[in-house]
């Protein structure tokens, strides 16, 4: 097999491909191995799609409010409906509210109603809308027929403001600013990175120095600091893309460190050799043999760098300096969470904080999944 | 040893040299400067501008000359007069309101740290020697949700059951009594019965990882054949252990302050802003809101000098008990 490989490589490659695994299946096969990473796997797949379906997912436009539903509680949605005869048949609903009035606070409160059966409809007729910006579409995954009723899963919020389909349209920004983030990042990681371990030299000091100084500041500080500039009559997506450069800003370190360290540790290796004296340029070398050997490493590093970014998108924008009102994120939907007054009546606000820690553990032990398949060591 | 010492410090020196660089480009961040943004205010308020004052302040801070100059004008006031400038907003010297309020900083944080290894070495220590066990299974899912759920959430839901089920709102370090009063037993037990929440939100995360870290390091150690060594001389199990591995074991863990500090300084911003602490981060987020530009700077300078002193002395202490690093490489 060896010497059938040495001898006819470019010709009989073809032939031989089928008995072969590429790099790509044997880390798929490491890594399927590691049931945790998978589960993992799916669950961050999982909330991607619902960031990419979010118009069809969320039953309510984000930004629609209601005076009458303020603070109303969560409905929950019920699959089956119970008859007087204790059996059961397949009904979607959800519960109405009934008003009560809190004499001690002297205000209306919303109790979910058993009584009330409200029921929904999958696939539901909506108004028209594009799906992800530009795939018309006029249905829903969930409605309900009866157009005033309140529909509300998962609670509402101050403004009466539907809690589940704000949460999805914000998985899609928190998401989304955590993977531009560590694209920007990852751009300047390997740029700088790469430059310092493949030259080595008084760049990679001094680049190595840059890099401890920015990992000994305490980040928050130094980010709110750089946040607080951004002019208050920025765009929506102008402030999107600010708080990206500003992540990003600290964040290319830890790769850039990642790209050296390999970059160092290769630019010894026989095959690199071989290649500078076959004459291939510098150029060709980083990009056509070292690059392809350490891309799983860097993915992996990449992966592990997301929750990092959605974290602190999520504490600017919690704190006030991120993200601002119109655009919903986690963090700005956890700021409405900050009173503890306004905790204690409506506690299911604190719902963005779950998924944040659901995506974070799921992005880490994805990442490690990841980072242990990529090690062509590892057993 | 004075080699060592006489290095880092050069090099702190150098350090603290670039975060100065840094707080002062935050301050020159917003559009407009101080001067500006001080006679609007004046006028805002309806106060005559004095021509004198003005111009007083312009050639104190050096305005309208190049970023160099103001710089130099900054970096000496506070070298040579300890004089960080005037913050706008409250119509002060940025020296009267923060030395206060940097020093609950440096209490809360100290103590989260104290905290941290606390719970951390035992933990640690049992998970390695007993792996695999229920405990060390518990140690490690409970060091994951550590580490997954953000700091400023934590303290939420701390507020929101505490509230639940003791009907007390947590927050701030002390009752409204005892805010300027001297220490005595009575105030210890009043900043106690506060400061457990923050404590305990701050050092949730970084215990998780020193554990996670010194599980690791033991586990390398105890694999190695001075310890089966020291068994088969008959030491007993508790003094094999304690002596030798886990004193080795000690000092990645050391180091680790290094990178641990900065994340705490970091955190205990956002955490102090939840809890309503009075330290230096609501300080900070109301500077940098209102653009209140040298208070901003300041506290981000003296944040990162903290950090700065912090890591030096974890290296210094690093350097003392492993005798490696003292004469070791160059």
């Amino acid at each position: 097999m060896a010497v059938e490989t040495m001898t006819d490589i470019p010709v009989a490659a073809p032939t031989t491909r089928a008995r072969r695994e590429s790099q790509t299946a044997l880390m798929w096969r490491r890594f399927k191995r590691h049931k945790l990473a998978l589960v993992s796997l799916w669950i961050v797949a999982l909330f991607y799609l619902v960031a990419i379906l979010a118009e069809f997912l969320a039953p309510h436009d984000p930004g629609a409010y209601s005076a009458r539903y303020t603070y109303a509680p969560p409905q929950g949605l019920q699959l089956f409906s119970t008859d007087e005869n204790g059996g059961w048949r397949f009904f979607p609903h959800v519960n109405g509210y009934s008003t009560e009035v809190d004499r001690q606070a002297m205000r209306r409160i919303f109790v979910v109603d058993p009584e009330i059966e409200i029921p929904v409809q999958f696939f539901a007729p909506s108004d028209p809308y594009l799906l992800a910006g530009f795939i018309p579409m006029s249905v829903k995954l969930m409605g309900v027929s009866e157009a005033r009723a309140p529909f509300y899963i998962l609670g509402a919020d101050r403004l009466g403001r539907d809690l589940l389909s704000r949460l999805i349209h914000g998985t899609r920004i928190s998401l989304s600013i955590g993977l531009a983030g560590v694209t920007l990042s990852l751009f300047f990681g390997i740029i700088i990175g790469g430059f310092a371990g493949y030259y080595g030299g008084w760049f990679d000091s001094a680049v190595m120095r840059v890099i401890e100084f920015i990992r000994s500041m305490p980040t928050i500080p130094l980010w709110l600091g750089l946040a607080a500039a951004m002019p208050k009559d920025w765009t929506a997506l102008q402030t999107y893309f600010a708080i990206t450069i500003i992540l990003s800003l600290i964040g290319w370190t830890e790769l850039a460190r990642v790209v050296r360290g390999r970059f160092l540790s290769l630019r010894t290796e026989d095959f690199v050799t071989a290649a500078q004296l076959d004459g291939a340029s510098d150029w060709r070398i980083i990009t056509r043999h070292m690059v392809p050997s350490f891309m799983s490493h860097i993915i992996a590093a990449a992966t592990l760098a997301i929750p990092g970014m959605i974290l602190a998108e999520t504490a600017l924008s919690f704190l006030g300096l991120g993200l601002q009102a119109p655009i919903v994120s986690w963090g700005t939907l956890l700021q409405d969470a900050q009173n503890i007054r306004t905790l204690a009546s409506a506690p299911w606000l604190l719902a963005p904080g779950v998924c944040v820690v659901i995506i974070i553990l799921s992005m880490n032990f994805f990442g490690d999944g990841l980072r242990d398949a990529a090690d062509p060591h590892g057993r | 040893m004075l080699g060592f010492i006489g290095k880092r410090l050069i090099a702190m020196v150098l350090t603290l040299w670039a975060v100065s660089f840094v707080a002062f480009a935050i301050i020159q961040l917003p559009p407009g400067d101080y001067l500006t943004t001080y006679i609007a205010t004046l006028a805002a308020n309806g106060d005559r501008v004095d021509p004198a004052t003005i111009e007083a302040l312009r050639r104190q801070y050096g305005f309208g000359e190049s970023y160099f100059v103001q710089y130099w004008k900054w970096i000496s006031g506070i070298v040579l007069r300890g004089d960080f400038g005037q913050s706008f907003e409250w119509k002060a010297p940025v020296t009267t309101l923060i030395w206060g309020r940097l020093g609950n900083s440096i209490l809360v944080e100290g103590l989260a740290v104290i905290v941290m290894w606390l719970v951390a070495l035992p933990i640690g220590i049992y998970a390695a020697v007993r792996k695999y066990s229920l405990g060390d299974y518990l140690a490690t899912i409970g060091g994951f949700i550590g580490l997954a759920i953000p700091n400023f959430f934590f303290a939420l839901i701390l507020m929101y059951l505490s509230f639940i089920w003791f009907g007390e709102t947590i927050g701030g370090l002390f009752s409204p009594g005892m805010e300027n009063a001297r220490w005595s037993p009575a105030r210890v037990w009043d900043f106690l019965s506060h400061a457990w929440a923050p404590i305990l939100v701050l050092s949730l995360a970084g215990t998780a990882e020193l554990i996670r870290i010194l599980r690791a390091n033991l586990l390398d150690e105890l694999k190695k054949p001075y310890v089966t060594t020291a068994r088969a001389k008959g030491l007993s199990e508790f003094r094999t252990i304690m002596k030798y591995p886990v004193r080795v074991a000690l000092n990645p863990l050391v180091s680790t302050i290094g990178w641990l500090l900065p994340a705490l300084v970091s955190s205990s911003v956002i955490v102090s802003v939840v809890l309503n602490l009075p330290t230096a981060g609501p300080l900070l987020l109301r500077s940098l809101t209102s653009q209140d530009m040298f208070l901003a700077g300041a506290i981000i300078m003296l944040l990162g000098m903290l950090t700065v002193i912090g890591t030096l002395i974890s290296d210094l202490l690093l350097a003392w008990i492993d005798p490696r690093i003292r004469y070791g490489s160059k």
